[in-house]
Parts: structure tokens; sequence; C-alpha cells
């Protein structure tokens, strides 16, 4: 790790540790007979410690850090579990900078328009129905990518201007439908060529791959620690060979997931990060996968109940690897890339692609 | 609990230079080379190969030039290492040797020794066997048998070695024998000795595998005579000096490249525009793929800044097995293909080939349950 990474690591490891508690966890849920709380001073305390903005340049009121160094918060936002909408507003004000807008203060998310959904913008506004968007309800700004005149154009609108019909993911973390009829345009601007065609799905896969990295380095920690404290048959259960393999093989998962997301954080600022993020969201949906189903065996009953926070952590992975494209449809991508490629291209755009610097 | 981090590693730009030197030597020395001579990979043999490479100046690469090295990077030759692994050159000559019988002796060996045999290594010229494995000790490496006695001036050996890959072609051994047979700590008394395979105490007789190949060997020792010059290290220091050398084994790249070979004989098979499954699938092997060259790439960087591989390297081997076992498998159902031995194509014969041999990959070098005792050793779970 640099400096920066260092520093940033140590900032949210400190943050998310006192604010996120399990108790906030539960109390950000959505439910349907009970409104979720929103957990205010950890917003808040995430803002003043300028993590919301490090991708975007200095001029525009961020911190101008670049992707591989945001990887430790992304990473972090997962490993805590940290019920905000941290990544969507990281991305959502480095698409507008990218654009040349600058991005407000203020919880931010981005819609990812889905297979059969579309948005359009024109001189009267944003009109279009999106589903799933994270923490909807609680934006204070929404950034899209719509259909305009003459091509795709990034548009930032306020979150109070949608119709909002509630939802939530498996972890009930909010992900809402919004329903724009001309809504009023904050700001816009064609989206730049060089962020591909849908920044929001791509770049959203690569946040999400980092986060389930967290997670499964947090649920690998859970696992070990119960571990070593559940007593049967007279010794923990660590004692036993076959939860030691099992863990064992979570730990494995885990550095995988952490390789590959953290090669991608890399590859986007290298730029063309298409293949590395397909492949980064492939292995850590793999990983979360192994890890969840793993770490509740190793946990019993006691897993299984609301109670324990288990669950905190591997619903989200289960929802995640989902989220901005599951496994098979980054596999698809890669995989047709590959083919289309050929044989004799594989190992050399692989280490092309690696190559660093 | 230990961080298994894997720190990303960047190429210097000579690295990237010298692969291109690598590549031109490849496509020029392998032009016609049967794909299913490739799908051997690392366990494929020849000489004359193995000569060419060391005359590159590519064996012994980071070793210091006065045992004939040639003072590189450990990151250089991870590129070297990557390369021949993907052109699924016939390393297997000089494999071994390279890769830990030459750093042990740099490390534990004497003077004498060094001079002797690294240069020699470095040329290409010496091919190495390992003799760990005994009929009754596998697993349980420290359970070994095969006695050294003390007489004078050297020696005595008497016992079995098993598995031995090469041994039947080895100008030498790197064996560990006991030599204390009443220890207070069953990891004291072993010794490690360099083996000159022409000794007439020591028979190779090669054991045919599954594939039908002739490539791991029962090496009996019959009261050879081992000169006292020839102790690899210090007396009873065996087992520290084998766990040295056993992360050289595991460390390194052919423990997912292996069936490299087969992944781009599939890409042929699957055409250009493949169907919905077979993209997915594909797409599936080289994100795994892409990630153990990662993975792989960051323990070259912790052995380049001089940290201790031995879990990574672990990781790393365990993640591979998993991903070239699960190939052939893939392979399998995605094209239903029935390999013939004599007259199939490239991908049936890749196909066949590594069906059979990839149930070794979780085997040699430490199996998998092994394996993952490290890491649950690093998980501190036991
Ligand atoms: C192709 C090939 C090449 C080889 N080359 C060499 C060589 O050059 N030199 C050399 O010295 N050896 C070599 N070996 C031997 C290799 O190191 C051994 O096969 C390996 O150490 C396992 O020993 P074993 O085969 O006796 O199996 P065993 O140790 O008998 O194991 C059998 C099964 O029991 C499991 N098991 C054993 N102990 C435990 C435990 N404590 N906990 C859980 N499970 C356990 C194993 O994981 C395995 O699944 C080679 C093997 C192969 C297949």
């Amino acid at each position: 790790m640099n400096e920066l990474q260092q520093m940033l690591d140590d900032t949210v490891t400190r943050l998310f540790g006192d604010l996120v508690t399990k108790e906030s966890l539960q109390d950000a849920e959505t439910w349907e007979e009970s409104e979720a709380v929103w957990p205010d001073a950890l917003w808040r305390s995430v803002e003043e410690n300028g993590l919301t903005q490090p991708v975007t340049p200095e001029i525009m009121g961020g911190v101008g850090a670049n992707w591989a160094d945001s990887y430790v918060i992304a990473r972090a936002a997962g490993y805590y579990a940290a019920p905000i909408p941290l990544v969507e507003t990281i991305l959502g004000s480095w698409l507008l900078s990218r654009c040349g807008l600058t991005p407000p203060e203020g919880t931010l998310t981005v819609a990812p328009v889905r297979e059969g959904e579309s948005l359009e913008v024109d001189a009267n506004g944003l009109s279009g129905r999106v589903t799933s968007v994270p923490w909807g309800r609680r934006a204070g700004h929404v950034v899209v990518i719509a259909r305009g005149g003459a091509g795709p154009i990034i548009v930032l609108v306020e979150g109070s201007s949608a119709i909002i019909e509630e939802d939530c993911n498996m972890a009930r973390e909010a992900r809402d439908t919004l329903i724009f009829d001309n809504a009023l345009v904050v700001d816009s601007a064609p989206l730049t060529d060089a962020l591909g065609r849908n920044p929001i799905h791509l770049y959203g896969a690569m946040l999400r791959a980092a986060q389930i990295a967290g997670a499964v380095q947090r649920v690998l920690e859970e696992g070990v620690q119960y571990a070593k404290d559940r007593i049967q048959f007279g010794r923990p259960i660590a004692k036993f060979q076959i939860i030691q393999q099992y863990l064992a093989t979570v730990g494995s998962q885990s550095a995988a997931a952490g390789a590959a997301a953290q090669n991608a954080f890399r590859a986007a600022d290298r730029g063309d990060p298409l293949l590395d993020i397909a492949a980064a969201k492939v292995v850590a949906g793999d990983a979360a996968t192994t890890a969840a189903s793993i770490v509740h065996q190793t946990h019993g009953a006691i897993g299984f109940t609301y109670e324990h926070s288990l669950h905190f952590s591997t619903r989200r992975l289960w929802s995640w690897r989902g989220e901005f494209g599951g496994e098979a449809y980054w596999a698809e991508i890669l995989g047709r890339s590959v083919a289309r490629r050929g044989a004799d291209a594989l190992w050399s755009d692989l280490t092309a692609r690696q190559a660093g610097l | 609990m230990p961080s298994l981090h894997f720190e990303p590693c960047d190429l210097p730009p000579e690295a990237e230079t010298l692969r291109g030197e690598v590549r031109e030597f490849l496509a020029e020395t392998m032009a016609g080379y049967p794909v299913a001579k490739r799908a051997k990979s690392w366990v494929g043999q020849d000489r004359d190969f193995s000569e060419k490479l060391g005359a590159r100046g590519w064996l012994g690469m980071t070793w210091p030039k006065k045992y004939g090295g040639h003072e590189r990077s450990m990151l250089e030759r991870y590129v070297v290492l990557e390369e021949v692994l993907a052109a699924g050159a016939p390393v297997g000559g000089h494999w071994i040797a390279d890769r830990q019988s030459g750093p042990l002796l740099l490390e534990f060996g004497t003077e004498k020794q060094r001079q002797l045999i690294c240069p020699r290594i470095a040329r290409g010229e010496l091919i190495f066997a390992i003799g760990m494995s005994e009929p009754d000790s596998g697993s349980d490496l420290a359970s070994i048998r095969t006695r050294a006695v003390k007489v004078d001036g050297g020696w005595v050996v008497n016992g079995t070695k098993i598995w031995t890959s090469e041994a039947h072609l080895a100008d030498y051994m790197v064996a560990l024998f006991r030599t204390d047979t009443d220890p207070d700590d069953r990891h004291a008394g072993m010794s490690q000795f360099l083996v000159d395979m022409t000794n007439p105490g020591v028979t190779a007789r090669p054991i045919r595998n599954i594939t039908g190949d002739l490539s791991f060997n029962e090496v009996s020792f019959v009261d050879a005579f081992i000169p006292e010059d020839m102790i690899v290290g210090e007396e009873g220091g065996g087992w520290k000096q084998v766990m040295a050398e056993l992360k050289f084994e595991r460390a390194g790249p052919e423990r997912y490249l292996s069936s490299f070979i087969l992944l781009t004989a599939l890409i042929r098979e699957i055409s250009q525009n493949p169907g919905e499954r077979a993209a997915v699938t594909l797409g599936r092997l080289v994100a795994h793929l892409g990630t153990l060259r990662q993975m792989s790439l960051s323990v070259a960087g912790m052995q380049n800044a001089g940290e201790d591989p031995a879990l990574a390297g672990s990781i790393v081997k365990d993640l591979g097995g998993i991903y070239e076992q699960d190939m052939p498998k893939i392979a399998h159902e995605l094209i239903g293909a029935d390999p013939m031995l004599m007259n199939g194509g490239d991908f049936e014969k890749a196909l066949a080939y590594v069906t059979q041999a990839s149930v070794s990959f979780s085997l040699r070098g430490g199996t998998r349950e092994i394996l993952r005792g490290i890491i649950a050793r690093g998980l501190d779970l036991r």
C-alpha cells in the first residue's frame, strides 16, 4: 500500500469500525412494516473525511486520487457492510467530472439502466423508468445515462424529481424503482467517449467486486473466529480437520477475489478496463458463493438466525454478486471477446493487459 | 489474523523487453512442435531445448555470475518461466534443477558443490531429481526411513525413494535421508545429500503412469556410498532445508499453467462465434486464469522483495489445482468429445492428456489437503 492508500485505509477502518454497528445495520434495513433508519452520523463523517469523492479532481471538490487508491474505500465499504450509497456517490461524482460536470454535494446514486429499460432526455426533461436503483430514496441527486438526440447523455437530476417505488435486495438494502416524467435536468453533457457505452454498469460492477472482496474477507474472519470459539466433542471445532479445510478454501477464495478486484481498479486507471472488470466480477461472484455457503456451514444453526450478525455479510454477498451483472453475464462478455480474438492472441492479450505501466 | 492479501506487482520495463526476446526465441525454436507434446508442458523433456535456453542466459537467471548465473531479477525470471509454459515448451529437463536444486545448493551447499553444479545447471546440462517421497512416506515426509550411515569418508545409504520424477534421466538427485534413527524431535535426524545418479548402488526403475508415460520412478539404494563432501547443508538440518526447497517448488506459475495448451485448443474448437453456454464457460475460465496470473506474479514480487512466499504459494497452488482440474471437465462437457489417442486431432489429444494428468496436479508437490492445512495454519486455525 502506498501512503495515501494507507491513510485512506486507516480512516475507513476507524470510521466504519466505530459507526457501523449491528444496530445500525439492522435499523438501516428495508422492511414492509417499518421505515429504514438513515445512518446520518455515518454519512456525515464519511463526507467530512473526503471519502465520497476520492477520484473526482480537486478543482471539482474531490481528492484527486486514482481508482487504485480508492479500492481500499470500496473494499472497506464491503467489509463493514456500510449501509450508505458510498460507492454509488464515488462513481456518480467521477462520471460527472469525467464529462466536465461538477458533482453536487451530498448523497448521489447511479441508475443502472437494465435490459428492457430506457431513459430519454430532451428539452422537456428526463423521462423513463428504472428499477433496482441503489439507495434511490436516499439520493440527493441521481446520475443517469439517457438517450438524447445526438447520442448518450449523462444527466444529473435531483432525487426528489423521481416518483419512487420502494424495493430492496436480499440484504434489505434500498433498491428502488425510479420513475421520471419530464424531470428537471440539473446538469447534463454528452457522455465522454472514453467511458464506453455503459460506464455505470461497468464501473458499478467493478465497485461491487471490491465490496464483495471485502465482505468475503469479513465472513472468513467470522468463520475463523467462530471455529475457535465453538466447542463440540470437548474441543474447538477449529480442531476438526474438515473445518480447517473448509476455511482454508474460503481463505483462497478471499485472496482471489481481492486480487481480481484490485487488478480491475488498476486497470481502470490505465484505461480500457472492460475485460479486467468482467474477470473481477466473475471471480468475486464465484468467491461470494463459495464463501457464503462454507461459512454458514461452519456456523451451524446460530448462523441461520437473524440475531447473529453473519447474515449482514452473506446476504450482501448474495445480492452484490448479481448487481451490475452476475457472473454469467460478465463471463459471456469475456468469453466472446476471447473467442473473437482467437486462441493465439489469448496469452499476449493477457500479459499485455496486465503488463502494468 | 494474518492477511491473505496479494500485493499487485508491476513488471519493470526490462522484463517486458525480455518477454519479446523470449517470444521470438520460442516462435523460432518451437515452430512445428506438435500440440499433443506441448500439452505435456513442464514435464516434457528435451535436453537440446534446455541447452538452448541455457545458452540464451535464461537458466539460473537470478544466481551470482560466479556460479554461472546472470544476476537478473526474480521478475525477469518469472517472465521467462511464464512464457515457456504458455508456449508448452519442453522444459522438464531443467525445470527442477533451475527451480529448486540450484537455489538449494546456493543457499545451503558448500562452495565446491556450487562450483561443481550450478554453472552446469545454468547451461541446461543437468537434470535433477527430488528424492523425498518413499513407499511408506508421502504426505508424512518426516517418517522417511531410507538411512544414511556414517562410514569412513562418507555415508552408506540403503532404502527406497519413490515417485521420483525424471530419476531415470537425471544426472543428480537431491535426496533426504535419515541420518539419526532416534532423534528427540521427529523433524530432526534427517539430512540432504547430493547423489550422483551414476552411483552403482543407485538404481532408478521407471514406473508407468496412467497416461502411459514413463516419468516417475522407484529408486533403490543398495549400500550406495556417498562421499562425505556430498552432504548438503548441515547434518540433521534436512527438514528445515526441505521446507525451504518446497517453497520454491510450490510458488511457481507451473501450478496454473500446466493445462494452458488445452485452453487454447478449446478456444480453437469453440470457434470465434461461440454459443452462449460456450462463451460463459470460456469467460469464466479466463477470468480465473487472469486472476491466477495476477496472484502468481504477486508471489514473484514477494520473492523479489525477499519475502516468504510459503503461504501465498500454497494458495496459488490450491486455486491453480482447482482451475486446472475444472478445465478438462469443462472441455468435456462443452465439446462432448470422445478423444482418440491415435488419430484424434490436437484438441482431442490435449484433452486426453490433461484429463488423465490433471489428477496428479493436486498430489505432486504436496497434496491439496496438505496445502489447505498450511493455509489453515496461516489463518491461525492450527
Ligand atoms: C506425478 C507425480 C510426480 C511426483 N514427483 C515426485 C518427486 O519428484 N519426488 C518426490 O519426492 N515425490 C514426488 N511425488 C510424490 C508426491 O510428493 C506425493 O504423492 C505426495 O506427497 C502425497 O503422498 P502419497 O502419494 O504417498 O499420498 P498419501 O500421503 O498417502 O495421501 C493419500 C491421501 O491422503 C491424504 N492425506 C494424507 N495425510 C493427510 C492428513 N494429514 N490430513 C488429511 N489428508 C491426508 C492426502 O491428501 C491424499 O489425499 C510425485 C507425485 C506425483 C503424482
